[in-house]
């Protein structure tokens, strides 16, 4: 058997769902608003066979062979940018990868001029995180090109947001009447903002807590607008992680202190650390997600971050299957 | 009889400021109106068949960008005028942030001396800037200043933060008898803010502007004023709590006025947003919609109108503000503020009038009558004996904004392929056609 020819029974291109996604209509992975039920479980169902490929020795096939995938990353990212590329490369695909903070951008040239010339460059889809929100619906809307969100600003994260959701039904099947805690900065917080589009079809609840600095102010206004009833904000981390099935602090970076946002890292400890006493209050099986990069000793324990109930490598392993998903839907579909 | 004079036949007469309207004829000669009634006739006079048309003063614009000197890339003196007298302006006031800014007598004067070489027939008022190089330290010569023609002070954009700094300015001012204009912001609250904040900039993971960023100044300004009796004129006011506060200081008799702009009073924070009704449209992070003070929420618009319908707010401004292409084909958080707004301003705000938001009468009020009262200039009026200065509306023509057509350099508009209903047909400047739409009977 060659080292690229998929085994009988695994996923690919032919026994990966056919039919189903007939209804699968995203040109571009911008964020998870405009992913109805029926899309986000595709994804889920996809990924699903590349967690089977992950767990081979030679974990490579050939669905994207003869694609090229460009990552284009305007702001620092060792992670991601590193899971897109693997999910890339174990579906055959060649990737070719862009550092702009160094490069052409350094130099004065705009978003829209980079990426014309990976378009030029005839690739099939471009990967891009941005320090702007908004900056990949840009490239949206002025390239041919299918584009992928990395993370743009504060704004949306969404191959993160559909890997947290693949990791908690994983764990706990159905997602119905479950709940979830997202803990600390959602004000700058695009893994907060895809969480709360993506969850949305579980019928689940999910809770953002944070001290108020760090909840932005017309966010009540916007869970209403949006019709995101399964949202709600709560201020005290001990109220809001009882009976909690999930937790996921994020990151807090030390620059909030400077900027008036929180007023000292001991007293954000003290009010929102995740660590064994809080989650007393929790469920006993409460499990422990975080986004990455983790800041332990602020947000986060280390005796949480790297104990039992702890799912934080889960999620990174799921991250490269369900960014594999993600592809293989945008690059790899009969539309191209 | 010459044959500078001109006969506007059968045209609905508006001027607000006689609170007159009758039906009939205009006749300007040298420069002039020289009288208005039935059936005028002058020989040898060129004759607009005005049938179906209306005539009221030409527009006046307290606040617009014309670039020149230091960014003729986005507009020049020439085309600005231009685009105004396309819009039906006879009067407007370039704000100083030029490059250099108009601090000193000789940009004014360069700007007074372009002005009158490449567009003769448009009136451009400077208005200098508060402080020296528009950083809020030290105070420019204000009577220099005054002497080369300003009209008013401002270091618009940057406003002013000092408390101190602004009270010796206004007191400057007053003795001056100009008014000092504000473009009323706390920069320490908005500081990084895109646009309003409110549930839009949350969606969209922007940083926003509170109201409160205005009101902050807006109050300000208006203890200052009380403290110094000068004239302040807060320009494009944009939310409802500054609305009231100045309804409040009007209703005390302070010297307060104010300026509200087409798209505050048009649109909302939504259209930063969406470009179309439909929710499957990719959010649009438009830069066009990108503007300082940003378009607000809808309970502002509602007091901005209310504001008009009371007599609160006295003008209505452009803040015409043309820029390049690049500068807004980028990142929502790295385009530049502004828009373009000479060419669409009258269709814009005639959707007010025709889904019957405001009158007719208050909207030629806010764009004639109400500057005038500040400038003090005699402008505004089609009184015998005024400078022919007329803007003639067809206020039911429909129209598509089409940017590639525009005469300004600034094709930065979230008006761009909109439907408007009112267009300019003609304006007359000093008895003079600055501009002439294609439409004009004239013989």
């Amino acid at each position: 058997m060659s080292l690229s020819e998929p085994r009988p029974g695994t996923a690919t291109r032919e026994t990966l769902p056919g039919p189903s996604i007939d209804f699968w209509k995203h040109r571009h992975v911008l964020d998870l608003d405009d992913f109805s039920r029926e899309e986000t479980d595709l994804v889920f169902e996809i990924a699903e066979g590349m967690v089977e490929i992950l767990d081979r020795d030679v974990k490579k096939v050939p669905t994207l062979r003869g694609k090229t995938i460009a990552t284009i990353f305007f702001e620092p990212s060792t992670r991601t940018r590193a899971s897109f590329e693997l999910a890339a490369k174990y579906l055959g695909a060649d990737t070719i990868s862009l550092d702009a903070v160094k490069s052409s951008v350094a130099k004065g040239e705009s978003l829209i001029d980079s990426l014309r010339t990976l378009q030029a460059l005839e690739v099939d889809a471009i990967i891009m995180r941005h320090p702007c929100s908004g900056a990949p619906y840009i490239a949206a809307h002025n390239l041919d090109t299918s584009i992928i969100n990395a993370g743009d600003g504060w704004h949306a994260h969404p191959s993160q947001g559909l890997l947290d959701i693949f990791t908690m039904r994983q764990q706990l099947g159905d997602l119905k009447g479950r709940k979830a805690v997202i803990v600390g900065d959602i004000l700058h917080s695009r893994v907060a903002r895809s969480n709360i589009w993506g969850t949305r079809h579980y019928g689940m609840k999910l809770i953002l807590c944070a001290p108020p600095t760090l909840i932005p102010r017309g966010l009540p206004e916007m869970l209403e607008r949006c019709s995101l009833s399964h949202v709600t904000i709560e201020y005290d981390l001990d109220s809001a992680i009882k009976n909690a099935d999930i937790v996921m602090p994020l990151r807090l970076q030390k620059e909030r202190q400077q900027s008036g946002l929180i007023s000292s890292l001991r007293e954000y400890i003290q009010g929102y650390q995740i660590n064994a006493a809080r989650l007393a209050g929790a469920k006993p099986d409460v499990l422990v997600m975080h986004p990455g990069p983790m800041n332990e000793g602020a947000e986060i324990s280390p005796e949480v971050a790297y104990g039992a109930r702890s799912l934080i490598e889960q999620q990174v392993t799921n991250g490269v299957a369900v960014r594999m998903a993600l592809l293989y839907l945008i690059a790899g579909g009969k539309n191209k | 009889m010459t044959n500078d004079h001109l006969l506007i036949k059968n045209v609905r007469i508006l001027d607000p400021a006689a609170g007159a309207e009758e039906t009939g004829d205009i006749l300007v000669a040298e420069g002039k109106i020289l009288k208005t009634g039935k059936d005028l006739s002058a020989a040898g006079a060129a004759i607009i068949d005005a049938s179906g048309l209306i005539a009221c003063p030409g527009f006046i614009d307290l606040h617009c960008h014309l670039r020149q000197p230091g960014y003729e890339n986005k507009e020049t003196i020439a085309t600005g005028a231009a685009a105004a007298a396309r819009g039906g302006y006879t009067t407007i006031c370039c704000m100083p942030n030029t490059n250099p800014p108009l601090d000193s007598a000789a940009t004014v004067s360069y700007v007074r001396d372009i002005a009158s070489k490449d567009a003769p027939l448009v009136k451009i008022l400077p208005v200098g800037c508060i402080t020296a190089g528009r950083a809020g330290r030290e105070l420019t010569n204000m009577i220099e200043l005054a002497t080369a023609g300003c009209i008013g002070f401002s270091d618009d954009g940057s406003p002013v933060s000092d408390s101190r700094i602004m009270s010796l300015a206004m007191e400057n001012a007053a003795v001056l008898n100009l008014p000092v204009i504000d473009h009323c912001e706390d920069i320490n609250l908005s500081q990084g803010g895109h646009m309003n904040d409110g549930w839009v900039a949350v969606r969209l993971g922007l940083k926003g502007i509170p109201a409160a960023a205005e009101e902050i100044m807006v109050a300000r300004d208006i203890a200052l004023c009380e403290l110094t009796g000068a004239r302040l004129h807060v320009t494009h006011m944009s939310t409802a709590g500054s609305t009231q506060l100045v309804r409040n200081a009007k209703q005390r008799g302070l010297k307060v006025t104010c300026d509200v702009t087409p798209h505050n009073l048009t649109l909302t924070h939504e259209r930063v947003m969406k470009v179309q009704d439909d929710p499957r449209t990719p959010l649009a992070y438009d830069t066009n919609a990108r503007v300082t003070p940003p378009l607000r929420a809808p309970a502002d618009i509602a007091a901005l109108i209310r504001g008009i319908t009371d007599g609160t707010i006295d003008a209505i401004a452009t803040d015409h503000a043309p820029h390049t292409i690049e500068e807004k084909l980028c990142e929502f958080e790295n385009a530049v503020s502004g828009i373009s707004g000479f060419e669409t301003a009258f269709g814009v705000l005639m959707s007010l009038v025709h889904t019957g938001r405001i009158s007719l009468n208050a909207l030629l009020t806010c764009l004639t009558t109400g500057p005038a009262s500040i400038l003090r200039n005699g402008t505004g009026t089609l009184k015998a004996g005024a400078c022919a200065d007329l803007a003639l509306l067809d206020v039911d023509q429909e129209w598509t904004v089409d940017v590639q057509d525009f005469l300004s350099k600034g094709r930065n508009t979230p008006y761009a392929g909109c439907k408007l209903k009112g267009l300019v047909v003609a304006t007359i400047s000093g008895g003079r056609l600055s501009f002439r739409h294609n439409s004009l009977r004239i013989s």
